[in-house]
């Protein structure tokens, strides 16, 4: 199964609003994609439906060999395997650092205190936070936080992450430190999607790049994909974002 | 003082121990019914909503009083004779419930929804993801607005005494009959009431007042 994901004319809409119409694109194991486009082509919600936080609606989703689209897939196993990232953090606010990182081990995985803290400091030297593990949310920056958020995440050792839009809520000075993170992560193999605005950092990090407009995979192709737009929507695109 | 005695006074103060066990009472009974109405309220499917809706409404379309008759004589025509403390206690309870369970589905709902997503992707089965995430937040949300119903909870209790129910209403009442000066029996009824809740209720304030700080 070297095919983490695989979407095949993916459909989802919201009420009358059709927002996937049709998208199709694989992931392989170990590669890093990049999804891009405009707000409102469907990026975000193709990510969301990845690990079931949307239901398809049609065509066929294949996720870490489970089948999104049929009808009683086991979300809960399939959360242990795919990690995801959230524009706003979303640490749980009423625990420390360190609480947070290890929530998932423990209750998921009913690893012991101890070992569970263990793992968790491990992660958080990976996103260099391990001086910050008694701290609570709101007392770091938003840069910190993402980091931690990342680190929660990677406590699951899932096989996937998915990062939407982590930078997006960071000033540029944070947004390196976190997207320094997500290059190491891509450094040491991890399979990874990210819907991201940073278009410098999607040709560098990228092995693929999706370009959605309107509900569908407009376009196509490797991190060089930037540099030769084959069509008027990414060359547009790429000419306002860079 | 005032022409009540210190036996009278002690007398009425025994009423008053009755209106905190029947608070008492209606706060545990309450908290038990409201906590699994709030989260069925909040995250329930639509027959649960709908059901708990129709026992939220049909409570707070009733007044408490004839809440009472209603647990007084309704369960001693069906065999059972209750002493008046279980059905005070039983309608305290029914009442308490219905709204702590609609404040705490107010407190459940100010979680932002992001943080049941963030849960669920750490793979918590929902019971966990109500018990270490949900709740400790909406618990914090929750302090204020609950002690300020115990206020209420207590001065209601006094309800109770349309059945008969032994409390600081009733005692003061028992004693008026026997000195005939209502405004001073009264007054110290009164003064007691307010001795009871006002700690409370400026404690609810603070407590407001200090998570709005934050």
């Amino acid at each position: 199964m070297n095919q983490i994901v695989r979407f095949d004319k993916v459909v989802k809409s919201f009420g009358a609003a059709q927002v996937l119409r049709g998208v199709s694109f694989t992931v392989e194991r170990g590669q890093v994609a990049a999804l891009i486009g405009r707000s409102g082509s469907g990026k975000t919600t193709a990510l969301r439906c990845i690990n079931g936080l949307e239901t398809v609606q049609g065509g066929e989703l294949h996720v870490c060999g489970r089948e999104m689209h049929a009808s009683g897939v086991d979300l809960h196993a399939l959360r242990k395997e795919v990690g995801i990232v959230f524009q706003s953090y979303n640490l749980f606010p009423h625990m420390t650092v360190l609480q947070n990182v290890t929530l998932g081990p423990r209750k998921v995985k009913g690893m012991a205190r101890d070992q569970a803290e263990t793992l968790g400091m491990q992660m958080l030297r990976k996103v260099g936070l391990e001086e910050r593990a008694g701290y609570y949310p709101e007392q770091m920056s938003g840069g910190q936080q993402q980091r931690a958020a990342i680190a929660r995440s990677l406590a699951m050792e899932p096989k996937l992450m998915l990062f939407d839009e982590v930078t997006s809520a960071l000033d540029p000075e944070l947004t390196g430190e976190v997207l320094r993170v997500i290059e190491s992560l891509a450094a040491d193999g991890m399979t990874m999607v990210l819907v991201t605005h940073e278009m410098e950092f999607a040709r560098s990090v990228a092995d693929q790049i999706v370009f959605m407009h309107q509900g569908v995979v407009w376009e196509t192709g490797g991190g060089d994909l930037l540099d030769q737009p084959a069509t008027p929507e990414l060359r547009q695109f790429v000419g306002n974002g860079l | 003082m005032f022409g009540i005695s210190i036996d009278q006074l002690l007398f009425i103060v025994k009423g008053a121990g009755w209106t905190l066990v029947l608070s008492a009472m209606g706060f545990v009974g309450g908290a038990l019914i409201g906590l699994p109405l709030a989260l069925a309220r909040s995250r329930g499917g639509r027959a649960l909503k709908a059901i708990t809706g129709l026992y939220v409404q049909l409570v707070q379309g009733i007044p408490l009083p004839v809440i009472m008759f209603v647990a007084y004589f309704g369960i001693s025509i069906s065999g059972f004779d209750l002493p008046a403390l279980v059905a005070a206690g039983l309608a305290m309870t029914a009442y308490a419930g219905a709204y702590l369970g609609e404040i705490w589905k107010g407190c459940i709902q100010a979680v932002p929804r992001t943080q049941w997503e963030a849960a669920e992707c750490i793979a918590l089965k929902p019971l966990q993801r109500v018990l270490y995430v949900i709740l400790p937040q909406a618990a914090r949300i929750a302090v204020a607005p609950t002690v300020g119903f115990l206020v209420q909870i207590i001065k209601n209790s006094s309800y109770a005494v349309v059945i008969g129910f032994f409390d600081l209403t009733y005692s003061a009442r028992v004693v008026n009959n026997s000195t005939f000066r209502p405004f001073a029996v009264f007054t110290v009824a009164a003064l007691i009431y307010f001795a009871i809740c006002y700690p409370l209720s400026s404690l609810s304030y603070r407590l407001e007042r200090r998570l709005a700080r934050r």
